[in-house]
């Protein structure tokens, strides 16, 4: 049902207000004062070097493709889930299995050496 | 305004149309933003606009599978594209010199939608809402449908395998 989902609608309304609030109004009240040493990137107290908004490497495009896959397994688990108290054992060892063929391939890949960065 | 109730405010209405505003502006915004990779947010914005749909159809399922391998993961992968493979923040123009091809694919596109929408005759059923359609899939996935679940994480495996092993740059071992 539709109605199920007002929290979420309440969650998501609060959550916007909130980050609104925490931007505009410290836009408007806070007082500002820049000078180079402030202005610059800051990370960790590091001096950055070069330019952030340069091509990324390819190589990270696994770890794009790993992400996507373990996104999809996860929203298996989603009906499991919902039916986790009344599955019971059964539905632990099913789930694990279901997990289980995903990590094998994971720790595969992993001594693969496909997550080595050079 | 008089004998006013806030119960009688049509909440389903409000959510429809804040939805179809959030897609169809987040749909504007890709065709029209000169930056690549605003055009990629704002598709991130038009996907959540559709996971409201879902909702609203009580499609609960749906509504996560949209949000999280649309909005989530697919976006996601647009964004690595374009960082991939070009400056992230440059402004460029969108269009080459192919924009009169798919500006007439994409009306042609439109006029048969508009075609088929007008045509068919949408049949509406009385019976009401399946009430929790997560927990019935979960009792159809986990029950009678146990066998291809299992192999769902088994393709999984193999696109993993099979990603790693085409994107992988081979060890000097391997040459």
């Amino acid at each position: 049902m539709p109605s199920d989902y007002v929290p979420i609608l309440i969650y998501l309304l609060v959550a916007t207000f909130i980050a609104a609030f925490a931007l505009v109004l410290p836009h408007y009240l806070g007082p500002r004062r820049p000078n180079p040493a402030k202005s610059d990137t800051i990370e960790s107290g590091k001096l950055s070097y070069g330019d952030a908004r340069r091509r990324v490497p390819v190589q990270y495009y696994i770890v794009a493709m790993v992400f996507i896959l373990f996104d999809i397994e996860v929203l298996f688990f989603y009906p499991w889930a919902v039916l986790f108290w009344d599955l019971k054992w059964y539905g632990l060892v099913q789930i694990a299995i279901f997990a289980f063929l995903l990590v094998e391939s994971y720790i595969y890949i992993w001594k693969k050496g496909a997550f080595k960065w050079k | 305004m008089p004998n006013f109730d806030p119960s009688q405010i049509p909440l389903v209405s409000i959510v429809f149309w804040v939805m179809t505003v959030f897609t169809l502006g987040g749909a504007l915004g890709v065709v029209t933003s000169r930056n690549l990779f605003h055009a990629a947010l704002y598709l991130i914005l038009s996907f959540f606009g559709v996971t409201g749909y879902y909702v609203l159809l009580s499609a609960g399922f749906l509504a996560m599978v949209q949000l999280m391998v649309y909005a989530g993961a697919i976006a996601i992968l647009i964004l690595f594209a374009i960082m991939f493979s070009r400056r992230p923040m440059a402004h460029e123009s969108q269009a080459n010199q192919q924009w009169w091809l798919s500006l007439l694919l994409a009306l042609a596109l439109f006029v048969v939608l508009v075609v088929v929408v007008g045509a068919v005759n949408w049949p509406v059923s009385d019976a009401a809402p399946a009430a929790d359609t997560v927990t019935q899939l979960g009792v159809a996935l986990l029950g009678s449908y146990l066998i291809p679940f299992e192999v769902v994480a088994v393709l999984l495996s193999v696109a993993m395998i099979g990603a790693i092993f085409l994107a992988r740059e081979k060890t000097e071992a391997e040459e």
